[in-house]
């Protein structure tokens, strides 16, 4: 057993050389490893209590919404599939966002404030497989409460008013969900921006008010201001992911879009067959852009 | 097992960790001392990868800079309190983190039997105690049999039994051959516990000692508080000045400097001279890299 002194470090040229190349790898994903994180953020899920608050508002609204959308005919009871479904995506683009935002925005930024994040990536395990399973635990978490709220609105209506149109019903759902997962993309990526949970939150509510209510007041204040061309219009609408839920959702029962006015015509003479598609795309792209700069990151970020 | 080589670990400007080089051998007890500030926590995250560094840092020969996912394979980390799902019991807990670190998922009642938590494996980890919640971590750090552990102030929440039965865990894992590093602030740990001491000040590494030399190399100066009678208190003095100690007098007995692996003989030469010891308190100064730390070992 010796002593030594040491007060200076001598540094290799090896060891510079190591030092300044070594960046971190992206390492191979592990389904089993994501599929284990994406397991228990389900589970947590269903323990949370936002969620199920979100989850037991929107099916109660959603049954609300069928049994009055009849009023208007003149008679009371639930209404067709086809006549909910249009009266479902007002709700959705109330509710989902700020479901999929708040969640989203809490999901890594309260995990970075109690410290369990710290002591997650501190295991055998890749930052990006945590961002992944994070992700696919909540969508599918998310899932489960819109089909729920869809299901049990669903259910009623065919017992009480019969079947009716219910592939435009089951096509606002699918649309629905992708505008969870955009949302929920948009709000893990403001979850790695702070690590205090309450900021990450209080931007996703002012985030979902800028797109439910200015998003719109922004387009037609634009449209009148500048003299937007109707082409310009419907590209500009493109930017908030609630638009192009609100396109494809009616598009998905409605074919003809006339009732989004001269936007809506020029949306269906210009991409004609392929509009669905391209409004798909858009959402997908806003749950793959988003996350994929969240895992840029995270994977680059300090987490302690 | 772990070779560091110029590590420099920055938040913002400040160099948290300065051009540290060390290693840690297979089997071998590393500690790490030293004040506040003097970057052993930093280093801890460094090697685990949660803040981003730069230098040399190899664990069970891999490159943990570049290949953070397959070196912590062979580290299993106890932080200084466990931060987890408050509501998962600690058996789930146990099962989940053997699906992530693809350990045999039956071996986490067999963990949870090493650690002597058979029986609280139900019980959700907000229910468990502060010396419970530790057992659990080093549960979870166990999962795969990682060679080496990877210890951030294991004790330092825990209360004098707490302490010494995490302490006799850590001490029957380092008999096994696991090779441990652990940062502390505890005199007993690093001297029970290390084989060497690496003394860090300021994020630079000052010196490094062996277990035997810990006390002086750190400047860190034992001694007992002895509670006598008051007739007996001069003798007392007496009898330990001329045995050779720095003793001096206080007014429930006397305060007597002696090395840290000492610290009962005066109370036999007390007892020599008929002396009785009423009780006695352990006492340890910080004098050298935990300059002005004074604190006081139950």
């Amino acid at each position: 057993m010796t002593t030594s002194t040491t007060t200076t470090t001598t540094t290799t040229a090896t060891t510079a050389r190591a030092s300044k190349a070594a960046t971190p790898s992206l390492p191979m994903l592990s389904v089993r490893t994501i599929a284990a994180l994406a397991r228990k953020e389900v589970r947590e899920s269903l323990r949370n209590r936002w969620f199920l608050f979100y989850t037991v508002a929107f099916t109660v609204l959603s049954l609300a919404l069928s049994y009055v959308s009849l009023a208007g005919t003149g008679s009371v009871g639930f209404a067709g599939f086809g006549r909910t479904a249009a009266g479902l995506i007002n709700l959705v683009l109330l509710i989902v966002p700020l479901m999929g935002l708040t969640i989203g925005a809490g999901s890594l930024s309260a995990e970075q404030e109690n410290g369990t994040l710290a002591y997650l990536i501190a295991q055998p395990l890749g930052r990006i497989e945590v961002l992944l399973g994070k992700f696919l635990g909540l969508g599918l978490a998310m899932f489960a409460s819109l089909a729920m709220g869809f299901g049990v609105c669903a259910g009623v209506i065919a017992l009480r008013a019969g079947g009716g149109n219910a592939s435009s019903f089951l096509g606002v759902l699918w649309m629905a969900m992708l505008l969870a997962l955009a949302m929920l993309s948009v709000g893990v990526l403001i979850s790695t921006l702070t690590r205090r949970a309450a900021v990450a939150t209080g931007t996703a509510v002012f985030l979902w008010l800028t797109l439910v209510f200015l998003g719109d007041l922004g387009l037609m204040g634009g449209s009148v201001v500048f003299k937007l061309r109707v082409d310009e219009l419907f590209h500009l609408s493109l930017i908030n992911p609630l638009q192009v839920f609100k396109m494809s959702a009616i598009g998905s029962f409605d074919a003809t879009l006339d009732v989004l006015g001269p936007a809506g015509l020029y949306a269906m003479r210009t991409y004609g067959d392929s509009l669905q598609a391209v409004l798909i795309a858009v959402l997908i792209g806003w749950s793959v852009v988003p996350l994929s700069v969240a895992a840029l990151i995270l994977h680059r970020k300090s987490i302690t | 097992m772990i070779r560091v080589e110029a590590l420099v670990t920055k938040y913002g400007r400040f160099r948290a960790v300065d051009g540290l080089s060390f290693t840690v051998a297979p089997g071998e007890s590393v500690a790490l001392w030293g004040p506040n500030g003097a970057g052993k926590t930093t280093i801890i995250r460094s090697l685990l990868g949660q803040v981003r560094c730069k230098g040399v840092i190899r664990i069970g020969g891999r490159d943990a800079r570049r290949h953070g996912k397959s070196a912590r394979r062979a580290v299993g980390y106890v932080p200084q309190e466990l931060a987890f799902y408050d509501d998962f019991g600690a058996l789930e807990a146990l099962r989940f983190f053997a699906r992530l670190k693809r350990a045999p998922a039956d071996r986490a009642p067999v963990i949870l039997d090493t650690v002597g938590l058979t029986g609280h494996g139900r019980k959700r980890i907000r229910e468990l105690s502060g010396g419970m919640k530790q057992r659990l971590a080093l549960a979870l750090a166990l999962l795969a049999d990682p060679p080496l552990l990877i210890l951030d102030e294991p004790t330092s929440n825990l209360d004098a039994e707490a302490r010494a039965s995490f302490l006799s865990l850590l001490q029957s894992l380092r008999a096994d051959g696991k090779a441990i590093l652990f940062s502390s602030h505890q005199v007993g740990e690093v001297q029970g516990l290390a084989d060497r001491v690496l003394l860090l000040e300021a994020g630079k590494l000052r010196r490094v000692c062996n277990a035997e030399e810990f006390t002086d190399a750190a400047g860190v100066r034992c001694g007992v508080k002895l509670f006598l009678e008051q007739e007996q208190i001069a003798a007392a003095v007496e009898a330990l000045t001329e045995a050779g100690y720095q003793a001096r007098r206080n007014c429930t007995g006397v305060n007597v400097e002696a090395p840290s692996h000492e610290k009962a003989l005066p109370i036999g030469v007390l007892a020599s001279r008929g002396i009785t010891v009423r009780d006695i308190e352990v006492l340890t100064e910080h004098t050298g890299v935990g300059v002005g730390q004074v604190g006081g070992e139950q």
